[in-house]
């Protein structure tokens, strides 16, 4: 793998400097002018026709102990750079600085030493843990390969990291297909976590799972994170969700990024249309806000990545274009990711981010005070009232805190595997029959 | 991958949508009202206890127990719930699609337009699907036939069950796919399915749903495969298309969102049976059961404040097999009392505008107000 | 949202315990009528293949000449005291013979398609693990094996080996066995670098990565057990042709030497006799035909048994 170091400074758009800035501290991941092209080949022999440019010039800094955000829809790049970031992909140009030090320039055996304290959970609940193994042999396999824990003492600490992610010990030895979707994801938590990483690549890891299942990962995630002081690259398309996790969000489109900025600011006042084009474009569960919606409804499909529009690559989608008279400098100049004027940490890739400020496009609905239209307050009340309901009311968060669980561990039976024919007092919250 | 060609030029500009919610209701009854005209029959689609059991080696999964509802002429009904709750099945027992073996419709009557379709023969059901349902599927890649154009496709209800000449089915094809708002529709006719992106297969299979003016439309989660940027694109034709030739429309999703954007009145199904129903509005700010509650409490939303730690639902939803009489979403409800595991409660009204949940603890004399 | 496409509605987890891919499987073979026919006669010719000698009434070389004598120098026929089946011209039970013959073919069976594996499944591996140009040229160099004409070669090899040592091994056995397996071993190694270059892309093995697991392990602990279906598939139905193979090189006198019995030598035998003692032929020809449908009736029910469509997604 050829690698070309083209050093770029993150704000410019010009490549001048030879040098990369340096290492920062408080981050963890520094990701350079990032490009990871995958030729297309055709012909007899096979000559390289074009490629197909996944990731086109990324610059951007994931600090520690944070949760950036990353969102995009299919072909912006997203999974592929949370995959180099790992060194999962190789890239095409660029560099990619974990703790400082090059990925790209470590050998096999280096590697394999970085490798555990970055991680990446995957999407796909189903094809992410190997239909052979147990799940015993699946969690243990990382702890194997980085001789952290042998015999009993691996045998305890899988015990462990199953009861860490909300999972009963006692299925260890089951196969992955006897247990749902959540469940498995919960099992590929596990995995990531049994090398005590610092940073881990979350690439969709609820998008698969049923809607009452992901609420249940996604507190997972937040509590492993307060808990473990982990690092998050959160990758997903569903925009509430990222909302919900991240300390800041970065939109990514057609391989680079758009804009990036902390969440209260991007989710209300966005200065990239694209953005605004997203968020009006998500569905809300209520009927009256759905009507308040300003939607734009963007026409014709993504641009193909192998040959991107020339300037913004999104002009030819764009509503702001059209709407300011198809100005030049969208057509021929790309514009750099610059300040937005909300706040200092807002950046945004558009000339005219002040006139895409100035209209409620995507945000109209949002504004409107939200009254979470779920359990009622009777419901509550009803509750305290009852002294035969044995659970706690529903604000507390429903997690197993292990140290707390005894023998049958009924909280954690709330996420654990169903047990055949249990035996369970009625009272108890039970697995299925 | 769609190539540089098939994108937009600038002439096709984005548009913004603007509703107020008086247009859109005032839009949706006129619609409602225009597909009532010339009806036979109280409801387009009357379900009355439809029962689909599964006969597999671990027993029979009563995959829909006793399911009843109905979907007005004209109106969007949804299917609301999340896998494994029966709205699937239900909507291919409509259709008399359930695969046979493992399935069958064990009981109940389906009345289509005055027409039961239970008791029609095979070959009077497979006219009647094609002509009056159409059907859009949530994968378009497997829905569509890669070996032949999509002209073909679209043709062969038109010829089928309209009889047109070849020229006139071939305009009506055109005129069909403008409207379903794919590009330069005549030079596309001889493409096949792979020359489009997900969004456009998605418009052709809308496109051929209707192909034959069919009276209802069986949408069966029909944007979960695409972007959002795209799905808004199909929802707003679904909503757009259906309202103008008053097709009544049963959408299935699981996607709460878009329950609300797009039904007028919503059926929340849970393990096979119908947990809750009413209007859109009703159902979204008055919910009267704690599955419902849940859900709603679940779902991260983008206009949300920030960094309160998500309700979620304790446990899985149950095995299909042999279910015990007692209220199937028990285990997991916080509210539960001794009535919910002696039997299983019925669906009764709260208030007066056909709003129904199945719940003891909401009804007039249960412990939640 | 997960696409489920299974007829059987999602949420319906087992609620027996735990069982292993493989035990699962073999669960779906036994269920499989005609895969346990198949499994049946297999065990059976593995019976008469280990316990030939023991059970045989006559050793399989010993000549009855009494009863060929007093029977005016014709084979005896079926239901011949002491004979079940009859003899040959030369006075030999035609039982015994077959019994021996079984053992010749059980061996063929097991020791061919473990030369086959031996070849095959590590040059699959290695090809389609490090694909690019290593795959291309070690493809190539099957192709030039694939394209060998079978039994000429095998007969070339026989004559130009026949008078060695090497071809007199185990009563010319040896040579035979060498020359099917190196024949045969281009299919199985085709098929395992196809699941290889599957595999491969799995997120699985994406995960193994991640963590760090060197090549060597992905391949050995992840991808060979998931990709061994196929492979086991064609080895199963990989031994009718072999056993079909000798029987053919019997026939034309390459392989197996007298007074050792193989199946196709006893029909090359009996040929001269097929009109007025047709059971020298019949009986060694139906024998071929148990074991062959035998083979490809268990075959086919492995490849039911193990395809992992039916396991939902792999």
């Amino acid at each position: 793998m050829d690698r070309v170091t083209v050093a770029a400074t993150p704000d410019s758009g010009s490549e001048t400097a030879p040098t990369l800035p340096a290492h920062d501290k408080a981050n963890i991941v520094e990701v350079d002018n990032l490009k990871v092209h995958f030729p297309i080949r055709a012909g007899i022999f096979k000559t390289v026709k074009g490629s197909v440019k996944a990731v086109d010039g990324v610059t951007i800094q994931v600090h520690r102990g944070e949760t950036l955000g990353l969102v995009g829809e299919s072909g912006c790049g997203k999974s592929t750079i949370g995959r180099a970031m790992i060194r999962l992909r190789d890239a095409t140009s660029g560099t990619v600085r974990f703790d400082g030090v090059d990925l790209f320039s470590l050998n096999t055996e280096e590697l394999r030493k970085y490798r555990r304290r970055m991680q990446i959970i995957f999407q796909d609940p189903y094809g992410s843990l190997d239909p052979r193994m147990t799940v015993s042999a699946i969690i243990s396999e990382p702890i194997e390969t980085h001789h952290l824990a042998e015999g009993s003492a691996k045998d305890d600490r899988v015990a462990e990291l199953l009861q860490l992610v909300g999972l009963d010990p006692k299925y260890v030895k089951r196969y992955p297909h006897e247990f749902s979707g959540g469940q498995r994801q919960r099992i590929g938590v596990a995995r990531a976590l049994a090398v005590e990483p610092e940073f881990i690549v979350c690439d969709e890891p609820i998008s698969a799972l049923d809607v009452s299942i992901q609420a249940q990962v996604l507190n997972l995630l937040t509590d492993l994170r307060a808990r473990l002081g982990l690092t998050y690259l959160f990758v997903a398309h569903d925009l509430s969700v990222v909302k919900h996790i991240s300390d800041r969000v970065a939109v990514m489109y057609l391989g680079k990024i758009v804009e990036i900025g902390p969440p209260a600011v991007l989710y209300s006042a966005p200065g990239h249309p694209y953005t605004r084009a997203l968020l009006s474009a998500v569905p809300v569960p209520d009927p009256v806000a759905e009507r308040k919606r300003r939607r734009v409804i963007l026409k014709g499909d993504v641009p193909s990545p192998v040959n991107p529009p020339p300037g913004c690559r999104f002009h030819t989608r764009c509503w702001l274009y059209e709407r300011l008279g198809q100005p030049e400098d969208c057509r021929t100049i790309e514009p750099p990711l610059a300040v937005v004027a909300t706040t200092a940490d807002h950046h945004a890739s558009c000339h005219y981010s002040d006139e895409a400020l100035k209209t409620d496009v995507g945000i109209a609905h949002i504004g409107a005070p939200l009254v979470r239209r779920g359990t009622p307050a009777s419901a509550l009340a009803s509750l305290d009232q009852d002294p035969a309901t044995p659970q706690a009311p529903l604000a507390s968060p429903a997690f197993a805190d292990m140290p707390e669980t005894t023998g049958e561990s009924h909280a954690s039976d709330s996420f654990g595997v169903e047990a055949p024919g249990s035996t369970h007092t009625p009272t108890d919250i039970q697995s299925p029959f | 991958m769609v190539s540089a060609e098939e994108g937009v030029s600038a002439a096709d500009a984005p548009t913004i949508v603007e509703l107020s919610s008086d247009d859109v209701l005032r839009a949706r009854s006129e619609a409602v009202a225009q597909a009532g005209l010339g009806r036979k029959a109280d409801h387009l689609l009357e379900v009355r206890n439809l029962s689909t059991h599964f006969f597999t080696p671990d027993g029979v999964v009563q995959a829909v127990d006793d399911v009843s509802f109905d979907v007005g002429y004209g109106e969007t009904l949804g299917l609301v719930g999340e896998s494994g709750c029966g709205k699937s099945v239900s909507a291919l027992s409509i259709a008399r699609l359930v695969p046979d073996p493992p399935g069958r419709i064990v009981s109940g009557s389906i009345l289509f337009d005055g027409i039961d379709l239970l008791k029609l023969s095979p070959e009077d059901m497979r006219k009647l699907r094609g002509k009056e349902i159409g059907f859009i599927f949530q994968d378009p890649l497997t829905s569509l036939n890669p070996t032949l154009t999509i002209g073909y496709q679209i043709g062969e209800a038109i010829r089928e069950h309209m009889g047109l000449s070849t020229k006139a089915a071939r305009d009506r094809i055109v005129e069909l796919l403008a409207k379903v708002g794919i590009p330069r529709p005549a030079d596309r006719l001889n493409d096949y399915p792979f020359q489009f992106s997900g969004g456009m297969r998605q418009r052709v299979m809308i496109a051929i749903a209707l192909s034959c003016d069919p009276k209802l439309i069986l949408a069966d989660e029909p944007t979960t495969a695409l972007d959002v940027t795209i799905q808004a694109q199909i929802l707003e034709l679904i909503q757009r298309l259906s309202s103008e030739f008053g097709t009544a429309v049963l959408l299935i999703t699981h996607d709460l969102g878009i329950a609300a954007g797009m039904c007028d009145r919503v059926n929340v199904m849970y393990a096979g049976r119908i947990v809750e129903t009413g209007s859109v509005d009703t159902l979204f700010e008055r919910p009267r059961m704690p599955y419902a509650w849940g859900l709603l409490d679940s779902l991260p939303r983008i206009d949300d404040v920030r960094g309160e730690k998500l309700r979620t639902i304790e446990g899985l939803p149950p095995l299909l097999i042999s279910p015990p009489k007692a209220c199937r979403f028990g285990p997991r409800c916080p509210y539960i009392r001794d009535v919910c595991r002696e039997g299983e409660p019925e669906l009764t009204a709260r208030g007066s505008d056909g709003h129904m949940a199945r719940c003891f603890a909401t009804e007039s004399d249960g412990w939640i107000a | 949202m997960a696409t489920n496409t299974t007829v059987v509605p999602a949420g319906l987890a087992k609620p027996k315990a735990a069982a292993g891919p493989w035990r699962e499987a073999f669960g779906r073979l036994v269920r499989n009528k005609l895969a346990v026919v198949g499994l049946v006669l297999v065990l059976l010719l593995l019976f008469c293949g280990i316990f030939g000698p023991i059970i045989a009434p006559w050793p399989y070389q010993q000549q009855d000449l009494q009863a060929i004598f007093a029977n005016g120098n014709r084979p005896l026929p079926p239901f011949s005291p002491n004979h079940i089946l009859g003899t040959d011209a030369l006075g030999r039970d035609l039982l015994s013979r077959l019994l021996d013959g079984a053992r010749i073919s059980v061996t063929v069976a097991f020791v061919v398609q473990f030369v086959i594996i031996f070849i095959g499944v590590p040059v699959g591996a290695f090809s389609g693990w490090f694909g690019g140009r290593t795959d291309n040229f070690m493809m190539r160099l099957t192709d030039v094996f694939y394209a060998f004409p079978d039994l000429l070669f095998i007969i070339l090899l026989s004559v130009a080996f026949r008078e060695t040592a090497f071809g007199q091994a185990l009563d010319g056995l040896l040579l035979v066995f060498v020359a099917i397996g190196l024949v045969g071993w281009v299919t199985v190694a085709r098929l395992t670098r196809g699941q290889m270059l599957a595999l491969k892309e799995t997120e699985f093995v994406e995960a193994a990565k991640a963590i760090g697991v060197s090549d060597r392990k992905i391949v050995t602990h992840h991808l060979l057990p998931n990709g061994m279906g196929p492979i086991i598939v064609a080895v199963t139905l990989g031994v009718p042709v072999a056993i079909l193979a000798e029987a053919t090189l019997a026939y034309i006198g390459i392989g197996v030497q007298p007074p050792r019995a193989s199946w196709g030598s006893l029909i090359a035998d009996g040929q001269k006799y097929i009109r007025s003692e047709p059971h020298l032929v019949l009986f060694p020809a139906i024998f071929i035909a148990l074991a062959l449908i035998g083979f490809t009736f268990l075959g086919d029910g492995l490849r039911d048994a193990l395809d992992p469509k039916l396991k939902g997604k792999q």
